[in-house]
């Protein structure tokens, strides 16, 4: 211990930033879903599917919302939440848009699993 | 004796109403502030929802004015006077007319988009508005300042409108369906560009409008993002960077654009204005002309013989315009037919 100076931690540290930086995100996710299930591109974020959804109803899981974070790139943290998603396909029979929900889950999942860098 | 209509302006709304109005039977004097017949849609090369080109519309409706009509271009309309049953109009450059009726399809103005100084019109380099990118359209000729190519736009919706910022609460209405076309129009003729809209509601309300913005999402990948700037900046390259919140995920969010699109909005013109302080007519709190009923006399004004049509009295697409330019027609008959100077 001779002369060691400890560091000394006051707790502070810096805030991680919440803001989505659009131009630094990967999008190799979004491209690949985007061609796996084209209709990924539909989505209004009316979210009629998260209204119907019931891991929604126990969990903050929104398909919506997944979505977006697929689309902005901000997939960290995405491979667990998309897990609460039972595939029940409810949300797909009242999408307005058409969008092919249950595939799309499965092609996100898969794409997060070997797309992600 | 024909009776004698003054229409004054010849957009859209005044070609219609002129045609509309010598088949009626009545003697037409059209007159323009420009050399040219058509408006603001003489600058628009191609349509919505459709996308045929502006200058078709135009055609058809400037050859559908008989030799009834009498065009006078090249002159403003200062003054309009009501004397006895009768108007005497007069305009800047000393050129006189009289008149049973008057028709003011004196149109709209464009948002001065330097006015919304945050967002960078007239400061940064590549920052134009919805009416120069339809411009550039029509040279074929979607470049930067530097001559390259740009790789992402950005379109900005409600610059102008929806704002009291700027005095303008209402919405414009055309503007959001125009940014899509726009956007899809960016994707035609530069395939690889990304193309993102920031809007702070979609109003798709014509028909085939909402159709127009599922095969921008579906065919073309444009990326709409619910968020309204708050300002942009420029960095060292010269690239704009864009602050807003991703609303729908509740987190702010940062990107860089080449080139920033600004969707101006419309507004009352000037010169409309003056005319209205002129005859002592009111105007609303949009500064729009007021007509004595929205619903029943839109055409109508507090001014016996004084008559509106198209987007002197707010934002209107064309279909409508054209709708209320006929609509302004009949009112005109129906008031020589109901008034003791019936001919
Ligand atoms: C960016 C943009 C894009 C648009 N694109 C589309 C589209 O794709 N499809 C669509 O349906 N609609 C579109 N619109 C809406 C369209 O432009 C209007 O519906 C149309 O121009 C309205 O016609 P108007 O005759 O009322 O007015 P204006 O086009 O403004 O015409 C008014 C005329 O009156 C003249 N005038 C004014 N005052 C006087 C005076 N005192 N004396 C003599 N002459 C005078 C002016 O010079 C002008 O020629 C667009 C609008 C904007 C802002
Ligand atoms: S398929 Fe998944 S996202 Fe859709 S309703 Fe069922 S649990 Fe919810
Ligand atoms: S219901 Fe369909 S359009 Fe609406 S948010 Fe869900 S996936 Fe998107
Ligand atoms: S039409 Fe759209 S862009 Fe234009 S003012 Fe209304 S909401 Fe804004």
């Amino acid at each position: 211990m001779s002369g060691a100076v400890e560091k000394v931690r006051f707790g502070f540290s810096v805030n991680k930033d919440r803001q989505i930086d659009y131009d630094a995100n990967l999008k190799n996710v979004s491209d690949i879903v985007q061609k796996a299930e084209p209709t990924f591109n539909l989505c209004i974020s009316c979210g009629t599917c998260a209204s119907t959804c019931t891991a929604g109803k126990f969990t903050d899981f929104s398909l919506r919302k997944v979505i977006l974070m697929v689309r902005r790139g901000e997939t960290k943290g995405l491979e667990n939440e998309i897990t609460k998603c039972m595939l029940c396909g409810k949300c797909q029979l009242v999408c307005p848009r058409g969008v092919s929900t249950r595939n799309l889950i499965l092609q996100i999942h898969k794409a997060l699993k070997t797309g992600a860098l | 004796m024909n009776r004698k209509i003054a229409v004054i302006g010849g957009g859209a709304a005044g070609l219609e109403a002129s045609s509309a109005l010598t088949s009626l039977g009545f003697r037409v004097v059209l007159v323009e502030k420009e050399d040219e017949t058509g408006g603001h849609i003489k600058n628009w090369h191609a349509l919505f929802p459709n996308r045929r080109p502006g200058v078709e519309v135009l055609d058809a409706l400037r050859s559908k004015l008989g030799s009834d009509v009498e065009l006078f271009s090249g002159k403003t309309v200062t003054e309009i006077k009501p004397v006895n049953d009768r108007f005497e109009l007069s305009s800047a450059d000393g050129w006189k007319t009289e008149a049973d009726a008057v028709l003011l399809t004196t149109g709209f103005s464009l948002f001065n988009a330097r006015k919304k100084e945050e967002y960078g019109y007239g400061i940064y380099d590549n920052v134009i508005t919805s009416a120069e990118l339809e411009s550039a359209f029509s040279t074929g000729k979607i470049a930067m300042k530097s001559g390259e190519q740009p790789k992402r736009i950005g379109f900005v919706h409600c610059v102008g409108s929806r704002d009291e910022k700027v005095g303008n609460i209402y919405c414009s209405k055309v503007c959001c369906v125009t940014a899509v076309k726009q956007a899809i129009e960016i994707k035609q003729y530069l395939p690889d560009c990304e193309v993102f809209c920031f809007y702070m509601d979609m109003r798709m309300f014509g028909r085939h409008y909402e159709e127009l913005y599922k095969e921008a999402q579906e065919k073309y990948y444009i990326q709409f993002i619910r968020g309204r700037l708050s300002e942009s900046t420029e960095d060292h390259t010269g690239k704009i960077i864009l602050k807003v919140e991703d609303t729908l995920l509740g987190k702010p969010l940062k990107i860089g654009v080449d080139m920033l699109v600004l969707m101006v909005g419309m507004e009352p013109a000037e010169i409309t204005k003056n005319l209205g302080t002129q005859l002592g007519l009111v105007s609303d709190s949009d500064r729009f002309l007021v007509s004595t009923d929205q619903h029943i006399s839109a055409n109508i004004s507090e001014i016996p013989g004084l008559f509106f049509a198209g987007t002197c009295t707010g934002p209107k697409n064309i279909a409508d315009t054209l709708a209320d330019a006929r609509s302004a027609a009949l009112a005109i008959a129906g008031y020589f037919d109901n008034n003791h100077n019936k001919s």
